[in-house]
């Protein structure tokens, strides 16, 4: 098989719209429509509380840094500020831009605009690419948020741990969106009503990183950028982690969301942090159902999912391999075993994937 | 323009819909939470899913794929990243049956 081209306007893109891929219907399970509804009701109250702790354990943690700074007894004390701002900040992001966090529609908007801007990315814009993975979850050259594209490389991924690759990415297209509105490629999936909002945006979130920098420089100190800005990079971690075991090392090209995404059993601190998106299969399928409730979805659709991964560790054990394998071959993917009780993968829903149906690839 | 049976009244709980199709068209019907009903064309306008899937909140219907809302009243587009309102249909009830009147 030829390279994939993950430009949206490459020869991959092309394919996926004429083989009808992108028009595919996607595999769901079963849920009956009274659970469903009981699934997808919203409430302000955990959300409310989470933000409050997020927040709250943010102000806190930083002022104890800003008091000991420039002690290296402050280091601890940033290390976690950073990752409540460059790691919770993205599944803030995540949730609140599907609308689904809070039962209030302000909420969810402030707290989007908020985590946003600390996660580096433009709030209009990504709206719009969300929307786009989620039709088109892993589809080379229309999905505009595939974190490991094939073949990986490696040294990229594990710079990304420290946003080195995100942040360098991020502020050359700021400065274009500022001066004028969105990139070619973010128009193939942002309309045209919405390019005036993605310069707007630009700009807003340009002021701040500049009066920031006009700080440090002004005070003479980094002081102003490890509250603002830094910790993007050296709280990133989490959120990398976390989100490279989304779909990692799994199927592209499909449309069964067991096939190309993963949930993973993780310890209550890095769920606060990921806001429960752990039980990614879970949210992709039914992207109605808010965080509060996905552990209670789990447990309805679990029988018919591949088992969870045990935990971040065991996840990774899993994934790293298939990753390091794809660099050499990078049809290869793993596929996983379902339960007796599940129903079986559709391989007629996947005519358009070689790689499906050869022993090879998939193992 | 034909009114057309799509449902008893009591086939849809309030603050539901359900999906009704005639011929090649599709439609959702809706029971709003002051018991009145209500229908529109049956895919969002983003992306064509259905939006009997979907998340009835007030006088809201959200899409299940997307979360895009449309005020299922007017059909007017609420929340992106739906941009493009639904089409709706007059509706009437008469002997607790619910008619959609198909353009």
């Amino acid at each position: 098989m030829a390279r994939r081209d993950y430009s949206p306007f490459g020869p991959d893109a092309q394919r996926a719209v004429e083989s009808g891929l992108t028009a595919a219907e996607w595999y769901h399970t079963e849920v009956p429509r009274k659970v469903m509804k009981e699934l997808m009701q919203r409430s302000d109250q955990p959300a409310i509380r989470d933000t409050i702790i997020l927040y709250g354990g943010m102000i806190l943690l930083a002022g104890i840094g800003i008091a000991l700074w420039p002690s290296w007894w402050s280091a601890p004390f940033w290390l976690a500020y950073g990752v409540l701002y460059g790691s919770a900040s993205d599944s803030r992001w995540h949730e609140c831009g599907h609308g689904t966090a809070f039962r209030t529609p302000w909420m969810n908007n402030l707290v989007y605009e908020i985590a946003s801007f600390m996660i580096m990315r433009n709030s209009a814009t990504w709206r719009w690419s969300h929307a786009r993975h989620h039709s088109e979850t892993y589809f080379v050259g229309r999905d505009p948020e595939i974190a490991v594209m094939r073949p990986p490389e490696l040294a990229k991924l594990i710079l990304n741990f420290f946003g080195i690759i995100d942040v360098i990415r991020f502020f050359p297209t700021l400065i274009r969106n500022a001066i004028g509105g969105p990139t070619a490629e973010e128009r193939t999936f942002v309309p045209q009503s919405e390019w005036g909002k993605v310069q707007r945006v630009a700009i807003v979130h340009l002021s701040i990183y500049v009066a920031t920098i006009g700080l440090a420089l002004w005070q003479g100190s980094i002081l102003p950028l490890m509250v603002v800005g830094l910790p993007r990079m050296y709280g990133a971690w989490h959120h990398v982690m976390t989100g490279l075991l989304q779909h990692g090392g799994l199927a592209d090209n499909v449309v069964d969301h067991r096939l190309n995404s993963r949930t993973v059993y993780m310890n209550p601190i890095s769920r606060f942090i990921y806001w429960n998106m752990n039980y990614h299969v879970e949210h992709h399928m039914f992207p109605m159902v808010p965080y509060h409730a996905l552990p209670r979805l789990h447990e309805v659709i679990k029988n018919d999912l591949p088992p969870p991964n045990r935990s971040i560790a065991e996840a990774f054990a899993e994934m790293w391999p298939a990753i390091k394998r794809q660099v050499l071959n990078e049809d290869y993917f793993l596929k996983r075993d379902l339960p007796p009780t599940a129903k079986p993968y559709r391989e007629d829903f996947h005519q358009y994937v070689p790689s499906m149906t050869r022993p090879a690839a998939a193992e | 323009m034909p009114w057309i049976d799509a449902c008893a009244t009591d086939d849809i709980e309030e603050e539901d819909l359900i999906r009704f199709d005639h011929g090649s068209q599709t439609f959702a019907v809706y029971h709003s939470p002051e018991g009145e009903f209500y229908a529109t064309e049956g895919l969002c306008t983003h992306e064509n899913v259905h939006l009997c899937d979907g998340l009835v909140m007030g006088h809201l219907v959200e899409c299940p794929k997307h979360n895009g809302q449309f005020d299922y009243r007017t059909g007017e587009a609420m929340r992106p990243p739906v941009c493009v309102n639904l089409k709706t249909f007059p509706v009437k009830v008469e002997g607790g049956r619910v008619f959609i009147e198909v353009a």
